[in-house]
């Protein structure tokens, strides 16, 4: 409705987006480059086997990747570059860090989506019934799962999975990353601790909402209890839920590097793990940013989201 | 049976960690067609869950022990769910307590009118929208038509409740039960509101069952009163007869100590000399967004007299709090002066500015939050006394103990936690506090506001006393223009920020000159001016 205020809101919110990727990428610099130790002996003894490299070797190499240069000159320049797009080489393979990432991202992404879809669906499911159910001990049970869920080590539940469904049944590939079969395991897995956020916040936010006056004022109506559940108390329930939703969405790309170390899956979780092991500077700055930015995106979607689902936000009220 | 509403023995009790409460004890009661009956009673008298067991939406733990419910010839207790469902909104309408609450907000209005055309089948998608603008009309709603498409932040407090009754009458319910359906809401907007819901009444027909703390309400709006206290009826009878000839005694009470129907003592006599507060054109300017200004306080300007009660009255949004806020420099005020004993305070900082808060004290609306729950009530009422180093620990306790006296409560509760207090007893803690450091002036912001009639008229005593041994001054602030009347030596009345009139109290009260005060003084409850003809055959009517 009000339409200032709404485009007002949605510059406020990307100018942050902007800002948060400006501090990711300055703190990675920061740490990644100011670390102690030199970075070239790092990058040159991680690199290539054998052979100390001489330091005149050395000193071309400082001079390949802009070392020799006042720090504040090199910030400003791998700024510069980052801001086009350009994160470097490798130091491992010597490809392009965008390509290495880009070569990573789909089937991350794949198993990323399937395991928010299985945490949204899940946790919201699990979050209504629990507190739609008028049996007490069905939903004590039901609260109860998301904190066993969320303490299980992720590691385990996927090694488990794979006892039970792969080895036992012999229904979903313990491995790999063909068809659509092979993403259903990695997809609980790595949905399983989100979902149980999720499903603890809205079902905490639902038993709220469903003693506020406005559900009395509903049920005074004649309006049924599912109706009363799903029409007027589900939406005004939402919000804190996807808050904590735009949050955790970071857990997914962390817990994609256990899951497909478990499921031997290539992505981005297993690139991390090679390029922090071998200490490929270039490339874990650029998997760090890459990570801010999804976080970013997710985040600026969660806000946007928000003035649809609470008229209030988008108008700039209070009461 | 004639009877519409038929309420016999109804017993209700909640079950709680602390064991049983029987909240409705064995009540009977009848509504005639086309009658309206208030249901009188202090917090905890048992009649909001009367009127929530009638509609069968008992909260929680609630749980009918016995009695029946009969609407019509139909017996509503033992109904299952799904019938009951039946009943709710299309024969029975709620018009409930709260209305900045008691919308959806993230509904359009129109669609929360609709839906109870939709769920009894009295409308399909498109009608059930047309006729939720014809009846936001009928409830008075003024540009339905477009309200109809906006959502509840967007219209007042009057316009929402007057979305709640159209979501009431929306399906022609042979009665409706209103439950305190104006306390929140100003007293002007209240008398409109209320005058709106008679008139949709009267012409359909629909009995009314009134639930009010308001005994003023209830003389005004109700053929027959019902009076409860502690899950009991201790009265009924016709409206005249309770106001005049209260025979139980609780009734008696509640008569005496209704600020609007009890007669107003003489103020004490005012001690000569200086006056003690001297405020001159203060101004206070909020910034809104897209660079606009409000202007909460706009060129007031007062004084306060040593053992003074000025009175300010107002509805909310006139500029009062911030007024109180400004005098005692919690706020900065935009430009004018505050003079305090002779001393300019209208812009002191630091030391002086805390001296200050050993003059001039605060007693704040809501008893329940102005106290820290972690607090003992020793450590509640010493704290002003802690925070500006005054005696030892050992005189501080004594001081506490002093205090609480005065203000007429046990020494024990001082080892206490404000949980444990009622709301009076909070009050009167925080008065104790107010006058821990011997202050000249004490603000009052709407001090009784939220208690009980009985209550509030111990604590207006209190204030009384307080001031005729100590001379204090009061700014006593409160949207209840009868409460004010009973304690003010003079009043003022604060309209958009300005002061419109400002007299003593005797002289407004008689001869209001300004014509925003003559409609404040129409709208109080109580008067009697309003009361309607009684229309039922109810048994207890001659």
């Amino acid at each position: 409705m009000n339409a200032a205020a709404l485009v007002r809101y949605v510059l406020r919110r990307i100018g942050l987006a902007i800002a948060v990727l400006w501090a990711a990428f300055t703190v990675s610099f920061i740490v990644l480059y100011l670390m102690p130790g030199d970075p070239v002996a790092t990058m040159a003894g991680g690199g290539l086997d054998g052979e100390p490299l001489t330091p005149a070797e050395l000193d071309a190499l400082r001079a390949r990747y802009g070392l020799d240069q006042p720090l504040i000159v090199q910030y400003g320049q791998h700024l510069w570059n980052a801001l086009h797009g350009d994160f470097g080489t490798s130091v491992q393979s010597g490809q392009d860090v965008r390509a290495a990432i880009a070569e990573a991202l789909p089937p991350t992404l794949q198993i990323a989506t399937a395991g928010l879809v299985v945490a949204i669906v899940g946790g919201t499911a699990l979050a209504v019934v629990a507190t739609f159910t008028r049996v007490r001990w069905l939903k004590q049970a039901l609260l109860g799962l998301p904190s066993l869920a969320v303490s299980l080590p992720v590691f385990w539940v996927g090694l488990m999975l794979v006892q039970i469904f792969s080895f036992g049944l012999r229904l979903f590939p313990s491995v790999g990353a063909e068809g659509p079969a092979s993403l259903v395991l990695p997809a609980i897995t790595l949905g399983l601790p989100t979902g149980a956020l999720v499903a603890q916040v809205l079902a905490k936010s639902l038993d709220q909402t469903l003693t506020e006056p406005y559900v009395t004022t509903a049920r005074a109506k004649g309006v049924g209890r599912a109706a009363i559940h799903l029409r007027h108390a589900l939406r005004n329930a939402a919000i804190p839920a996807l808050t904590v939703l735009g949050y955790v969405v970071g857990n997914l790309l962390a817990g994609s590097v256990v899951v497909e170390t478990v499921f031997t899956r290539p992505g981005i979780g297993r690139l991390t793990v090679a390029a922090v092991g071998v200490q490929d500077i270039p490339l874990v700055q650029g998997i760090v940013v890459f990570a801010a930015v999804v976080f970013v995106l997710v985040n600026l979607v969660v806000d946007l989201t928000y003035p649809l689902l609470d008229p209030r936000i988008a108008t700039g009220a209070t009461a | 049976m004639t009877s519409l509403l038929q309420v016999e023995d109804l017993r209700v009790s909640y079950g709680g960690v602390l064991g049983e409460l029987q909240a409705v004890d064995g009540v009977s009661l009848t509504v005639e067609p086309g009658e309206v009956v208030a249901v009188v009673g202090e917090s905890g008298s048992g009649k909001s869950t009367l009127a929530m067991a009638v509609l069968g939406l008992l909260p929680g733990t609630g749980r009918i022990d016995g009695g029946r419910v009969v609407l019509d010839g139909q017996e509503l207790t033992g109904l299952s769910e799904r019938e009951m469902r039946a009943v709710r909104g299309h024969r029975i309408g709620l018009v409930p307590q709260d209305p900045t609450v008691s919308l959806n907000p993230v509904t359009r209005i129109g669609d929360q009118v609709a839906e109870v055309l939709r769920v009894h089948g009295l409308a399909d998608r498109r009608t059930a929208e047309l006729e939720a603008i014809a009846l936001l009309e009928k409830a008075g709603l003024p540009d339905a038509q477009v309200r109809a498409r906006q959502y509840p932040h967007q219209l007042s407090g009057g316009m929402r409740q007057r979305v709640l009754i159209a979501i009431a009458i929306a399906a022609n319910p042979k009665l409706i039960i209103a439950d305190e359906p104006t306390s929140a809401l100003d007293a002007t907007v209240q008398r409109r509101i209320l005058d709106h819901l008679d008139l949709l009444t009267r012409t359909s027909g629909t009995s009314v069952l009134l639930i009010t703390h308001d005994l003023g309400v209830a003389a005004d709006r109700a053929d027959r009163i019902i009076v409860m206290s502690q899950g009991k009826v201790v009265e009924e009878g016709p409206v005249q007869q309770i106001l005049e000839d209260p025979r139980d005694p609780y009734t008696q009470r509640l008569v005496a100590s209704a600020p609007g129907l009890r007669p107003v003592p003489p103020p004490a006599p005012l001690p000569p000399g200086h006056p003690l507060v001297e405020v001159t054109d203060l101004v206070k300017e909020y910034r809104l967004p897209g660079r606009r200004t409000l202007r909460a306080v706009d060129g007031v300007s007062f004084t306060i007299g040593r053992g003074e009660t000025l009175g300010l009255v107002g509805e909310s949004g006139s500029g009062k709090s911030t007024i109180a806020r400004l005098l005692l420099r919690l706020v900065e005020p935009t430009s004018g002066r505050i003079v305090l004993d002779g001393d300019d305070i209208t812009r002191v900082r630091g030391k002086a500015a805390r001296a200050l808060r050993r003059r001039a004290q605060l007693v704040y609306q809501n008893p329940y939050a102005s106290l820290d729950p972690r607090f003992s009530i020793e450590e509640v009422v010493t704290e002003p006394l802690r925070a500006f180093n005054v005696g030892t620990r050992a005189e501080q306790k004594a001081r506490a103990a002093q205090l609480i006296d005065r203000v007429a409560l046990p020494a024990s509760v001082l080892r206490r936690r404000p949980a444990e207090l009622s709301g009076g007893q909070r009050q009167r803690v925080a008065i104790a506090r107010a006058l821990a450091l011997s202050p000249d002036l004490v603000v009052c912001d709407e001090p009784v506001s939220a208690l009980d009639v009985s209550v509030q008229a111990q604590v207006l005593d209190l204030l009384r006393e307080l001031q005729a041994e100590q001379g204090l001054a009061y700014l006593f602030i409160s949207h209840d223009l009868a409460v004010v009347r009973s304690i003010a030596h003079r009043v003022g009345v604060l309209q958009h920020g300005q002061l419109v009139e400002l007299r003593p109290t005797e002289q407004l009260y008689s001869a209001p000159e300004h014509p925003y005060t003559v409609e404040l003084l129409a709208a109080v409850a109580g008067q009697g001016s309003t009361r309607r003809e009684p229309v039922g055959t109810g048994k207890a009517l001659p």
